[in-house]
């Protein structure tokens, strides 16, 4: 049996998580307050997930960089490889919302895409 | 070979500078730091003292009397702040009116004019916000504010627009006696000259100790200060002093030519002539000396907190002369308070000293007047609109705190001896001395230092030397 | 003089959903003047995501969410000027602005919005004692470098303070290559919300010491090196718990201050407690036809209430521009809403049962962190709400929905107070 805490981030309350594990398989979660903090714990011992966001520069546009981000969730242990992808990546103007900047980012299979336009 | 080399480009080096250029000497001013006034000068009380405070018959009392009557003629001349707000001496207990009087009779022997003691109810006239512990005041109407760094940069632009050089990044590190002239050891190389001039603030007494046999001893006396916000203009409109007395001697208030307040300076004597460190222990005992003379002092608007270091030699008076023991090498030490208001008449008697000894002929070519730069917000809105049409980088508000156009940082990085970091840009044109402390505007003042200088953004510093502010790239490390 | 029935004062979240919410409401003649050289405002430099869940029932980024808006109001053909700066606003509704192009230009108009947002509070007004080296950002600052211009400010941080802004920064800083080594908090809980301390601190092992503060900065030309110490309950260091860290970067989250010089020239009367106007129901301040919303009128959580305030802002001032005075005259006199025991302020600070909406909500902040606690709402001496809250805690947002109904049937109501009740 393995005991993994967390800090639920539901609500401001922030309940002292413990989630008891066997095998990879939730036995059962307790500290939480509200339903909420049970499915929190479920998802983020059993496959934690970010969206990753930073800045990719530009050229050619009316400003120097643009925000990219990761169009879908990822998984956590991935965020250091998907910052060593974005490292040295230059696009050029104009780039709109939405626009593809690299696909299938360090192998996850999600594309890393713009959240702003530089034109 | 220069004529005469000063080392040091605070006040009193640049003050005599200028003087200097009214000759034909070929004048050099050595500085360590990368602009003028980044020492003493810019970290004080930016007061002109009315002259009563210095001991009867001292150098300190009769160049301090004359330095603040020159001041309002100099500053006209030169285009810097001044404003002539009055000074008070404000005594707390009925028993202390014998040493406010004391101090009138000081003053008048100094030669101070017009001073007056006035009862409370003058007192309360004047200012609202007095305390209501105060009895009476000594009222120095001469006395007065000014911007020192205005101050100090009027006089070394004025300086170099008459031919005087100046190095910066150049520390003297040695002073040598050669064939009847001078070798200075700098971090740049050596510089040979007649005559030194010694202005080296805290460190005067190092190069004074490097060729005399009879020592200086220059204690930093720290003093902290907390700077209020432009809202608070007006809570007081005279500098405010309290009465020394055996409850301490306090700390001032006053208004300051842009219409902050500021209050300090504490007293604290150390040994480290850079240690400009504020500390908690000063700024509590600040905050609770400058509620003494005055009533529901505004301090949560504080803006800034800064120290300075006074250049307190053992004999409290100002050094000013040829060496006996070493021709040819001028002392200007121990310039304490009140060393900013004494500037003027420093630099000149400086530069009459150098005159006797080298019989120098006045330079024709001289220009007393400077213009300073150009504050748009002196304008009336049609001149201002004109003045956008001919250059619209005056249109481009770029400190928002105090409305600083892009054509003002533009113009104080261009003229002579222009500022080449943002804290040289912020006491040109006051940009990032707001409220805000620079949080926005200085990634844009970075961007036009960078842009006007010609280099790179990550080579642009807060102050010269190792204070970059930008150290790299995103992701150059990972 | 240039004529506009309404004038936004600021291009932000709040000046761009009054505009749309405006030109929505009927009026057509609207100007929007901001300061940068895009709209978006601070949104522009917030390029984490987690926004708009409210808005837009989606987690967007910050440059995202303003872009919804900001194709709203191209959709709407708002007019607008970029890089432009209000010099002064005069009370009779005359807004004199500057910019390269236009040069000093005036603008009378019907309706004023303000919506100019906030500041950082600095080092200087966190009187923190040390030297005064380069190295030392507003987490703002040092989010705009590394954000929009892709410059590091350091490479080792420590950070003070744990508002959102500096929790966001701190991830943000590890993510593009920096260490962060802690971040201390003079409060003994943190200002910011519980996702940002778990996946901006917690998945990097970033340490977040609570009652801690900075005591000392040394390095004369950079920062090398920030002590922190722990602080007592009245807040003060306490000698002996120092802890010293060598790094060459400070950055700074203390808190947001609205930025209202604009409205003291306009004589917009203040709230101490806020630092921004004082508004009724209507989002109107003192002065009549200038209207308020965003962060300039009280620091808000989430742009999404920003968002929602400002909307109403805008549909007050066309209301305003259409109607005159008209629009405020009622039988009913407005109602103060007091905030006590707990409750720091409200807003609005007075509702007008007559002129409300069938539903009016009031937003609140409580001045510390209560459990199992309620929010109450008295009408005169009369409780009439009485919600239950397991915590309530600076740093978010609370409200309270009052009810025309139940106002209007109140008789010889003449005072609405908000407070927090212990359990």
């Amino acid at each position: 049996m393995e005991t993994r805490e967390l800090i639920c981030i539901g609500c401001p309350m922030g309940c002292p998580l413990k989630v008891e594990m066997e095998n990879g398989e939730v036995v059962s979660v307790s500290g939480n307050t509200c339903k909420r903090g049970d499915v929190y714990a479920r998802k983020e011992v059993t496959n934690p997930t970010r969206i990753v966001t930073s800045s990719v520069i530009v050229e050619g546009g009316s400003l120097a960089a643009v925000s990219v981000k990761t169009k879908e969730d990822i998984p956590k242990g991935k965020i250091f490889d998907i910052m060593k992808e974005l490292k040295g990546v230059k696009v050029n103007a104009p780039v709109h919302i939405g626009d593809v900047i690299l696909s299938n980012v360090a192998g996850t299979g999600v594309d890393i895409i713009a959240t702003k336009n530089v034109l | 070979m220069y004529d005469v080399v000063i080392i040091g480009a605070g006040v009193s080096g640049s003050a005599s500078a200028r003087e200097l250029s009214r000759y034909k000497l070929n004048v050099c001013v050595v500085e360590k730091e990368e602009d003028v006034c980044c020492g003493t000068s810019k970290a004080n009380s930016a007061i002109v003292h009315a002259g009563f405070d210095a001991e009867a018959g001292s150098l300190m009392a009769k160049l301090n009397v004359e330095g603040s009557q020159m001041m309002e003629g100099l500053s006209k001349e030169l285009d810097f702040h001044y404003k002539n707000n009055g000074s008070l001496v404000v005594c707390l207990h009925e028993e202390e009116k014998p040493n406010l009087q004391d101090l009138y009779d000081r003053g008048v022997k100094n030669g101070v004019k017009d001073l007056r003691i006035i009862d409370r109810e003058e007192l309360v006239a004047l200012e609202p916000n007095i305390s209501d512990e105060a009895v009476a005041a000594l009222y120095a109407p001469t006395g007065g504010i000014v911007c020192p760094f205005g101050m100090n940069i009027a006089f070394a632009e004025n300086a170099a627009t008459n031919g005087v050089e100046f190095k910066f990044d150049t520390e003297v590190t040695g002073l040598e006696k050669k064939d009847g002239s001078w070798v200075i050891k700098t971090s740049q190389g050596d510089i040979e000259t007649k005559y030194v001039v010694n202005a080296a603030g805290v460190y005067a007494d190092k190069f004074h100790n490097m060729v005399s046999g009879k020592k200086l001893h220059i204690t930093p006396r720290r003093g902290d200060y907390c700077l209020l916000d432009r809202s608070t203009e007006g809570f007081v409109t005279h500098t405010i002093f309290q009465l020394p007395s055996k409850f301490g001697k306090g700390v001032l208030v006053t208004p300051t030519v842009h219409g902050n307040t500021l209050i300090g300076p504490t007293a604290i004597d150390i040994e480290n002539k850079e240690g400009t460190n504020t500390t908690q222990e000063g700024i509590d005992e600040l905050i609770n000396k400058a509620g003494t003379t005055v009533k529901g002092l505004p301090i949560r608007q504080v803006i800034t907190s800064f120290a300075g270091l006074r250049a307190h030699e053992d004999g409290h008076e100002f050094y000013i002369g040829e060496l006996e023991d070493a021709k040819g090498f001028i002392d200007c030490a121990g310039i304490e308070s009140p060393g900013l208001s004494s500037a003027p008449a420093i630099g000149k008697m400086v530069a009459e000293i150098v005159k006797d000894l080298t019989n120098a002929e006045e330079n024709p070519n001289f220009v007393g007047t400077r213009k300073g730069i150009l504050d748009p917000k002196t304008l009336s809105n049609e001149e201002r609109a004109e003045l956008i049409k001919k250059d619209p980088a005056y249109g481009n508000i770029i400190c928002r705190c105090e409305m600083i156009t892009e054509g003002e940082i533009i113009d104080a990085i261009k003229r002579p001896l222009g500022a080449k970091s943002l804290d040289g840009v912020k006491r040109r044109t006051r940009a990032g001395m707001g409220r805000c402390q620079s949080g926005f505007c200085s990634p844009r003042t970075i961007e036009i230092l960078a842009r006007e200088r010609g280099v790179d953004p990550a080579e642009i510093t807060k102050a010269g030397g190792d204070s970059k502010i930008i150290v790299g790239i995103n992701k150059d490390r990972i | 003089m240039l004529n506009y029935d309404i004038v936004i004062i600021g291009g932000g979240p709040a000046g761009l959903a009054a505009a749309v919410s405006a030109k929505r409401s009927g009026v057509e003649s609207i100007l929007v003047l901001e300061r940068d050289k895009e709209l978006g405002g601070i949104l522009n430099q917030c390029i984490h995501n987690g926004f708009g869940l409210h808005t837009f029932k989606e987690e967007l980024t910050g440059p995202e969410y303003a872009g919804r808006f900001i194709e709203q109001l191209l959709e709407e053909k708002i007019e607008y000027r970029l890089n432009t700066m209000v010099m002064d606003i005069a009370p009779n509704k005359v807004v004199t602005a500057m910019n390269r192009e236009d040069g000093m230009f005036e603008i009378q108009a019907k309706a004023i919005i303000l919506a100019m947002g906030c500041r950082e509070r600095s080092r200087g007004a966190l009187n923190i004692p040390g030297y005064r080296p380069a190295g030392i950002y507003s987490a703002g600052t040092a989010q705009r470098l590394v954000n929009m211009e892709g410059y590091m400010p350091g490479r080792e941080v420590v950070i003070l303070g744990s508002g959102d802004i500096g929790l966001i920064m701190a991830r943000r800083m590890t993510l593009e290559g920096a260490k962060v080594k802690v971040v201390a908090e003079l409060m003994p809980y943190s200002g910011g919300l519980k996702r940002n301390i778990v996946q901006c601190l917690d998945d990097y092992g970033i340490p977040l010491k609570l009652s801690h503060t900075v005591v000392d900065i040394e390095g004369k030309e950079r920062v090398e090196a920030i002590t922190i110490a722990e602080v007592g309950p009245d807040r003060r260091p306490i000698p002996g718990t120092e802890e010293r860290y060598t790094c060459d970067t400070l950055l700074l989250s203390c808190g947001l201050i609205p930025e209202n010089e604009l409205s003291r020239s306009l004589e917009v009367e203040m709230s101490p407690v806020t630092s921004g106007p004082l508004v009724n129901e209507c989002l109107e301040t003192n002065v009549e036809g200038v209207f308020a919303c965003g962060n300039v009128l009280h620091v808000h959580d989430l742009v999404d209430f920003v968002s929602e305030e400002a909307s109403a802002a805008g549909k007050h001032a066309a209301e305003y521009v259409k109607n005159g005075a008209k629009h405020a005259e009622t039988g009913a006199k407005d109602i103060p809403i007091v905030a006590t025991e707990g409750a720091r302020y409200t807003v609005p600070k007075t509702i007008n049962p007559d002129r409300m909406d069938e539903k009016h909500t009031v937003r609140f902040r409580v001045g510390d962190v209560y459990k199992n606690c309620y929010v109450s709402v008295y009408l005169n001496d009369e409780r009439v709400i009485h919600k239950k809250r397991p915590v309530v805690a600076p740093g978010e947002m609370e409200e309270v929905v009052l009810k025309k109904e139940e106002l209007a049937a109140f008789s010889g109501l003449s005072q609405i107070t908000v407070k927090i009740e212990e359990a």
